[in-house]
């Protein structure tokens, strides 16, 4: 069923009785696919889509051992921007925001992607002068981006502290408009609907156990729901994907660590933008409900608990209020963690693996869901011509060994301290 | 949260620490750049115990080696063999 105006009125007037489900469930599997992607998140299912869309090919079949959305898509801020200094990193990310715009159009699904714009405070003339880089980079690159002085920021976001004898001096910010936030859980949704319309099975709560490996090559999957044959193979699977490389005999270059985000109680309108400031490693943002939505940095060491720690909490917030005074008013409403796959480089692993027709998509840490449709367009891209498309070459999981890291916080192989 | 077993201090808050990641086994010097490779990059993130160090920076100042388990947090005593390799 196509969503407009027209269907909304029609099923208004059956009393909202008569929507059909958002995905078709299968109820019987094929004993084997073209494509089996294991991860039925953002990534995993926009390749799902692409396949379908792009290259036609539909008998391909996703994977979760849990449900849609009940992962690291809808556990992150929901922040999008591409203001990364790095081409491999830029390119992919600006991409993405190209296709964010006219997502909802082409899913035919309300992504509420909201281009408010993303701004970065520098706390240091020395700050400021590498985000000037950075927004010179971005612009060669194509993207827009400028620089905003202390009086536009006051005028762009007055509940920002400007004082001078603040604890964290703001000198001037990084500014690109097409930043914002979309919605993240009708992101999983919209792709997962677009996919199954195109008659890609999809399979929640059926956890993959094995691989089928026959002289080198991948041939099918083990589930909790029996064996089912694979032409190819993607894992796309975020905190999971560790444990299902250990499957294939493969040893990823990454940690988990633990990644919280922090939810006040709903007020009215304050903020209209994405404010990241680097004081905090922080970046806050208001929903449409009306809550101010803050992450920070990571908990810091390793971890699958998804549980957060008080210190980073408490941590967090004494940094936001700096920055923001009007937040010690209110009260903090809820809290979560999610499980981040941080790579030693910091940056995401793309591409193929040591078993022929078993790719992987993982590493991407929290930040993962900026790049969502241009990562599911170039992973259809590689699983439909077998051929690596520019985009995704220097993410290639051989960087490690060859020494070609993507290292854009030029951190070093810590994963806990990207 | 974490309550960290110092062996010098007792249990302490992990605001208390910093992180010192994996307690690795590192090759020699002049070993392959693929061993080296293997040491600093690769892992095996198991859902139950690895060994670590913390640094107990507002305490005795030691670098100390812990084992814990990635799931439940719940650290578990190393034998003095083991803690001190």
């Amino acid at each position: 069923m196509k969503y407009s105006a027209f269907s909304l009125l029609k099923q208004a007037l059956r009393g909202h009785r008569h929507w059909p489900q958002i995905i078709e469930a299968p109820t019987k599997l094929r004993p084997g696919y073209d494509i089996v992607i294991v991860g039925a998140g953002g990534h995993g299912l926009a390749t799902a889509f692409y396949l379908a869309r792009n290259h036609d090919l539909s008998d391909v079949l996703v994977l979760d051992s849990g449900w849609i959305g009940g992962g690291n898509t809808a556990r992150n801020t929901s922040i999008v921007r591409s203001d990364y200094l790095l081409p491999a990193s830029f390119e992919l990310k600006n991409f993405a925001l190209q296709l964010w715009d006219s997502l909802s159009q082409e899913l035919n699904f309300n992504l509420m992607y909201s281009p408010r714009g993303y701004i970065d405070l520098a706390h240091s003339d020395g700050e400021l002068e590498h985000f000037m880089l950075r927004a010179n980079a971005m612009r060669l690159g194509g993207a827009e981006a400028s620089i905003l002085n202390r009086k536009q920021i006051t005028e762009k976001v007055p509940a920002i502290s400007l004082c001078e004898d603040a604890r964290f001096p703001v000198s001037g910010a990084l500014f690109q408009p097409e930043g914002g936030i979309v919605r993240h859980d009708a992101v999983a949704w919209g792709f997962a609907r677009g996919a199954s319309s195109s008659g890609i099975h999809i399979r929640q709560n059926c956890p993959v156990t094995d691989f089928d490996i026959d002289s080198g090559k991948v041939t099918g999957v083990r589930t909790a729901q029996g064996k089912i044959k694979a032409g190819k193979v993607l894992i796309s699977a975020a905190a999971a994907s560790s444990q299902l490389a250990q499957l294939a005999d493969i040893s990823l270059p990454l940690e988990v660590i633990n990644v919280q985000a922090l939810v006040t109680e709903p007020v009215k309108p304050v903020l209209d933008s994405v404010v990241n400031y680097n004081a905090g490693l922080s970046y806050i943002s208001q929903s449409d409900k009306g809550e101010l939505v803050l992450g920070g940095a990571t908990d810091g060491y390793s971890s699958y608990a998804r549980r957060g720690s008080f210190a980073r909490i408490e941590d967090t917030l004494a940094r936001a209020q700096q920055i923001f005074p009007m937040l010690s008013n209110l009260r903090l409403m809820r809290h979560w963690s999610g499980t981040a796959d941080i790579p030693m480089d910091g940056n995401a692993i793309v591409g193929a693996t040591a078993v022929e027709n078993l790719f992987i998509n993982c590493g991407w840490g929290y930040a993962g869901f900026k790049a969502t449709p241009a990562v599911g367009w170039s992973l259809a891209q590689l699983l439909a011509q077998n051929a690596v498309p520019d985009l995704l070459q220097p993410f290639a999981l051989e960087r490690f060994e060859s020494g070609a890291l993507i290292d854009d916080a030029g951190i070093g192989p810590y994963p806990w301290l990207h | 949260m974490l309550l960290i077993p110092c062996p010098n201090c007792g249990e302490r808050d992990e605001s208390e620490f910093d992180y010192g990641g994996r307690a690795l086994a590192y090759p020699v010097l002049d070993a392959s750049p693929g061993q080296w490779h293997e040491a600093l990059h690769l892992r095996t993130n198991p859902l139950g115990d690895i060994d670590e160090y913390w640094y107990h920076s507002s305490g005795c100042e030691c670098w100390i080696r812990l084992r814990r388990n990635l799931s439940t947090h719940k650290f578990s005593r190393l034998t003095s063999d083991e803690s001190n390799t």
